[in-house]
């Protein structure tokens, strides 16, 4: 038994399919990516799995209890957290007010808090007083990473990082997020940047159309398997 | 079926699909076959019907037109006014101001009183559409505040306390002395029945007017600003201008049809021509009960609202209680109404207005296709 | 000369209580983006049940620290149990909820109390004042009024700027997906919200009772003051709200210096001239 797991999870928004019964394992400590497409409905997942989409009670278990009826401020507090796409950092908060707001619903029992947050991305503590919407689209990801961590999570779900940043941007991210699995974190990574995904995972899934096209190991996975299952051909 | 306008598209195959858009419906045919008829019996009514009756009707097809016209504004456009009471009050003022003051008669007094609400709409629409949803509802009502008390400063026309209208311009509308040698009646009731007409004629005119508006460009324009005014405005809809004109066509339409009521009523005072109970609450609570965003709502409303003002308006505070408790409970759990929950139920639409995508049986060979 | 001086001190001393009322207002406003209609009629409640409770033997200071929580119990249950099932991006629902509360409101109070007009008697204090020279006196009650409001803002600015709660609300306002995302529960936040709007209104409502008299059908005429100093001061912005509510007080007194019956129709004609040049407000603060 995993300690993330869905089966046959399914998701709409309004009238229209989005996923189409996906299962999905993650272990303790463990990495995944979940490359795909747009549209492909990688972000939708993680929003399912955060409570942030009405989802089938029994969809999802996280210890091996169903999670999927719990609102999306309940399941923070289990230890699931998820980084959104777009930062969507809260605008009228400071930098490290949108620190410390990540820990409204923290698990008690973890490495994560503000100190630390800032040992592992030290330009925070340099500007934790600006509004953060004057930071960098780099500087603002690894505030949204930093406040996720606040909660301090067991699983991190992390909805494209690398979107609209630069690549020596991406690789700072990526070596922050090697610090954050080295202590333990389990981290769920939906990426269009196959790259780097597949280069930190332990494993990967590729969805098309809603839908696991593909799994395994990223040393197992061919370079055209990859193809036809991201495309669909 | 009639095809508003057709289009078509290259299948796969070579062969061409047609798609057309159509808008009426079975249901809305049986309805313009009903209605004609129950129409001509309206008109024909103050040959057998009593004073009373008259009187009652009356009512009920003012409130109509207000209530058409309420939500034409919120379900359609997604203007939420709760100050359309000004414009009931300015069209009132105006009639006044030109029958006792200007001597004008009392019939072309009502177009005119409503062209006076409609110019008094723009510059109002001017500062109140920089305020949007809620506080744009507030805006509108402090606005009919105003036209309130600048009214009520109008030593002429009565100020505080209002005034009355004169019985030579009551009994001098033109028409009146055909209507009292049609019926062989006296001159009140005589003006019953000339009041009684115009306000039917008011009610099928307002009706044909939101009508056309929402079969018109601009209403499939209205139907996209309620689904997102950015995308609308991305496809071309020039969503100022339309909300534009469809707040100041309607401050027309309900200025005349205040002006209408008070004539009937030929006492006018600030309070009551701007009342916010009479002129919006009650409007407002006939199109949700109704059904808001349809125009088959506020038909059902009126006549829920009719029996429910019928036999419990006596109850005072209580009925008034009985009507705020009612349009919360509508809105936690019948949003759409009672319309909304048979047209739903049974899919049914008697005022084509929603256009429909349908595809033509038959294909036909695609001439310009290469093998 | 004079009388100008002392109609601007009277318009800024009025402003004060504007300011009360509106405070409740802004802060749903927001943090909620709801209109509430029933906000008058609720202040009204608010004054009425302090007069209930004086007229139950009980001390006016006394009755007004009980309204205060009592009323924040009834906002928290008007959220919790009505307003957050009409949560959504259609405005129609709570707005038209509100309205009816308003009439219920308004009728019940009727009903309860009759149309009568009523007082709240703070005894001597009712009518003491302060010289402060040149023939001008200032009215004890309505400084009160003015400090208490600008206390009241002091507090929930504290309290929005200073506390993990009020990064919270303020998250909440910003966001409210991601809020729930930081394990913040939006529904509750906005019952606290509605709890706290209502009791600024019963604090509102004691100055009301106090300042002229009362009776049910006053309430929305005090909406829309609250409202125009909302505006006027720009939304997102307590200390805006404070200036938006002395705006209408300076409005309508100087309105009325030059006619009384122009009292009331002053401040609303200034909420519209300051619409049309600065749409925003006087210091916006919020992104809407």
């Amino acid at each position: 038994m995993a300690m993330l797991e869905t089966h046959d999870l399914t998701a709409f928004y309004g009238d229209f399919q989005a996923l189409f019964g996906i299962t999905f394992a993650l272990e303790q400590g463990e990495t995944v990516a979940i490359i795909g497409a747009n549209g492909a409905g990688k972000s939708t997942f993680l929003k399912a799995v955060a409570g942030l989409l009405p989802r089938p009670a029994a969809a999802v278990r996280f210890d091996g209890r169903d999670i999927g009826a719990l609102p999306a401020y309940e399941i923070v507090k289990l230890g699931i957290a998820l980084v959104p796409e777009g930062r969507r950092l809260f605008s009228s908060l400071s930098v490290e007010e949108n620190l410390l707001v990540g820990a409204y619903g923290r698990r008690t029992g973890g490495p994560w808090d503000l100190a630390a947050v800032y040992r592992l991305f030290p330009v925070l503590r340099e500007r934790h007083h600006a509004p953060s919407t004057s930071l960098s689209g780099g500087q603002q990801q690894m505030v949204a990473i930093g406040r996720s961590l606040m909660s301090n999570p067991r699983v991190l779900l992390c909805d494209e990082l690398s979107l609209g940043l630069a690549p020596i941007v991406i690789r700072d991210i990526y070596a922050a997020l090697a610090d954050i699995k080295q202590r333990g974190t389990a981290v769920v990574l939906v990426e269009q940047d196959l790259v780097h995904a597949m280069a930190v995972a332990d494993r990967a899934y590729c969805f098309q159309e809603g839908r696991v096209s593909l799994a395994g190991r990223p040393q197992d996975l061919s370079r055209d398997a990859i193809h036809a299952a991201y495309f669909g051909l | 079926m009639r095809v508003g306008s057709s289009s078509t598209k290259t299948k796969g195959d070579g062969t061409r699909k047609r798609f057309a858009v159509a808008r009426e419906t079975r249901a809305s045919t049986i309805t313009l076959m009903l209605a004609v008829p129950g129409i001509l019996v309206l008109f024909a009514l103050p040959a057998f019907a009593s004073r009373l009756l008259l009187q009652e009707l009356f009512y009920v097809f003012t409130m109509l037109s207000l209530a058409q016209l309420w939500n034409l504004l919120a379900g359609s456009a997604g203007l939420i006014s709760v100050g359309q009471q000004a414009f009931v009050g300015m069209g009132a003022y105006a009639l006044f101001a030109f029958t006792v003051v200007a001597g004008l008669d009392a019939v072309p007094s009502i177009v005119l009183s409503g062209a006076v609400a409609g110019l008094v709409a723009i510059p109002v629409a001017l500062i109140v559409f920089r305020l949007r949803g809620a506080y744009f509802a507030i805006g509108t009502w402090v606005v009919a505040e105003v036209c309130r008390l600048v009214l009520a400063q109008v030593k002429q026309l009565g100020g505080g306390t209002g005034t009355s209208l004169p019985p030579d311009i009551a009994s001098s509308i033109v028409g009146l002395d055909f209507v009292r040698n049609l019926f062989a009646v006296r001159g009140p009731a005589a003006r019953d029945i000339m009041v009684y007409w115009l306000a039917l004629l008011l009610a099928l005119g307002t009706f044909a007017l939101v009508y056309r508006l929402l079969r018109s460009r601009h209403g499939l324009a209205l139907s996209a600003l309620g689904d997102s005014e950015a995308a609308a405005e991305s496809t071309g809809v020039d969503v100022f201008r339309t909300k534009f004109l469809i707040y100041v066509l309607t401050a027309v339409a309900t200025g005349m049809v205040g002006a209408l009521i008070f004539l009937q009523k030929a006492r006018i005072s600030p309070d009551g021509a701007f009342s916010l109970i009479d002129w919006t609450a009650y409007v407002i609570f006939i199109v949700v009960i109704g059904g808001i965003g349809s125009m088959e709502g506020p038909i059902i409303g009126v006549a829920i609202f009719y029996l429910l003002q019928y036999y419990l308006a006596a109850l005072g505070s209580w009925y008034l209680m009985l009507l705020g408790g009612l349009a919360i409970v509508l809105m936690l759990f019948a949003p759409s109404g009672v319309w909304g929950v048979i047209s739903q139920s049974l899919d049914i639409s008697l005022f084509p207005v929603r256009r429909r995508l349908i595809a033509m049986s038959g294909s036909m060979p695609d001439r310009e296709s290469n093998p | 000369m004079l009388g100008w001086i002392d109609t601007l001190l009277q318009g800024i001393l009025l402003g004060g209580l504007y300011s009360l009322y509106a405070t409740g207002l802004s802060v749903i406003f927001g943090i909620m983006r709801l209109v509430n209609l029933a906000h008058g009629d609720l202040i009204v409640l608010g004054a009425f049940l302090i007069l209930a409770a004086t007229s139950a033997g009980v001390p006016l200071v006394v009755a007004c620290v009980v309204v205060v929580p009592l009323m924040f119990a009834v906002g928290y249950a008007l959220q919790s149990v009505l307003l957050n099932r009409a949560l959504g991006r259609n405005i129609l629902p709570p707005l038209l909820i509100t309205f009816g509360l308003s009439i219920i409101v308004q009728n019940g109070l009727l009903e309860t109390f009759s149309a009568d007009t009523r007082r709240l008697d703070v005894g001597h204090l009712q009518s003491a004042s302060l010289p402060i020279g040149g023939g001008i006196a200032i009215g004890v009650m309505p400084l009160i009024g003015l400090l208490a409001a600008v206390a009241v803002i002091l507090l929930l600015n504290a309290l929005f700027y200073r506390t993990a709660l009020g990064r919270a609300f303020r998250a909440t306002s910003d966001d409210v997906e991601i809020a729930q995302l930081m394990g913040i529960n939006n529904r509750s936040i906005y019952a606290l919200t509605m709890g706290i709007s209502l009791a600024v209104c019963a604090l509102a409502a004691f100055f009301l009772g106090t300042r002229a008299n009362f009776d049910p059908s006053i309430g929305p005429a005090r909406l829309l003051y609250a409202f125009e100093a909302v505006i006027i001061g720009g939304l997102g912005s307590l200390w805006g709200t404070l200036a938006g509510g002395i705006v209408v007080g300076l409005a309508q007194t100087i309105g009325a210096h030059i006619d009384p019956e122009w009292q009331i129709l002053s401040g609303h004609v200034a909420f519209l001239i300051v619409l049309v040049i600065r749409p925003r407000g006087l210091f916006p603060r919020a992104v809407d």
